[in-house]
């Protein structure tokens, strides 16, 4: 049998793994700055 | 614009590894094409080494300085550590069917004690959940983060300690696939893919480590609030209304 299903198999997990953990990471962070620090504490200027 | 330079960087360095892995890098002799996923096993295991190594002298710094910075950078090694580990034994998996026969097995102590290692960074992120202190949490963290890592060499030398299914190390070892007397290719290949995930990890880091400082300012800030408004007479609070 080929060896090539599995090394589609292992890179294509591996690095689409990698570019889709980047890609939740980059929302995740655009989510944090648009929420900002001060949201959640409104009674902290006064 | 640094960081996203750098993200820029690391994608084509990962598309041009994969490329050199998978095309132009004949197979191997007696592995065949199967060897072919060493180039990211290896990058992977590395890149995770190394991030574990960085949330345990964070964590160190922290129970120095008390920096959150420290802390931060603690959490951004954990959690791309855990995922690189996945990826490690998700791609030695694949590799080890078609060469060993076996996707695992749990008497191997290299295969065992990597596995450890990904269950005790799993419990390091699952322990950080367990308080809204950001303090005591980071204190806490900080202690498991450097525990976790004394199973960071017992991975490497598992190979020479014990005996196992798994090869040993795989640059330097005179009866290895990759020795300094391999074809220059095959060491390419592997220093290749291994600098492109190095960049990729230096780039998710620099992400994750700012994700860690907004979520921990926020939440100081909410906390900052909490106290505020505890030390604040009912009426005051009406009027502020």
């Amino acid at each position: 049998m080929s060896d090539w299903p599995f090394v589609v198999a292992g890179y294509g997990v591996i690095l689409g793994g990698l570019a889709l953990y980047a890609a939740l990471l980059q929302r995740r962070l655009a989510a944090a700055r648009r929420s900002g620090p001060d949201e959640s504490s409104p009674l902290e200027d006064e | 614009m640094k960081a996203r330079i750098l993200g820029i960087a690391a994608l084509v360095s990962v598309v041009a590894a994969a490329i050199v892995g998978l095309v132009i890098v004949p197979a191997d002799l007696n592995q065949g094409d199967a060897q072919r996923i060493m180039y990211v096993h290896v990058g992977s295991a590395w890149v995770a080494y190394l991030s574990f190594g960085v949330t345990a002298l964070a964590g160190l710094l922290w129970l120095w300085r008390r920096d959150p910075r420290f802390d931060a950078l603690a959490l951004a090694g954990a959690e791309i550590g855990v995922i690189f580990t996945a990826f490690a034994i998700w791609g030695g998996m694949m590799w080890g069917k078609p060469v060993w026969g076996v996707y695992w097995q749990w008497e191997d102590p290299r295969l065992t004690t990597t596995a450890l290692l990904l269950v005790l960074y799993v419990g390091y992120l699952l322990l950080r959940r367990l308080t809204d202190d950001p303090t005591r949490r980071a204190t806490r963290a900080a202690v498991v983060g450097l525990v976790a890592a004394i199973d960071i060499p017992i991975v490497h030398f598992s190979v020479v300690w014990w005996r196992g299914l798994h090869q040993t190390a795989t640059i330097g070892s005179p009866d290895r696939i990759l020795n300094p007397a391999a074809p220059l290719v095959f060491v390419l290949a592997l220093v290749s893919m291994t600098l492109a995930m190095s960049l990729a990890w230096a780039y998710l880091m620099v992400r994750r480590y700012e994700l860690a400082r907004l979520e921990w300012a926020r939440e100081e800030s909410a906390r900052r609030g909490r106290i505020v408004a505890a030390r604040t007479p009912a009426t005051a609070r009406e009027v502020a209304r």
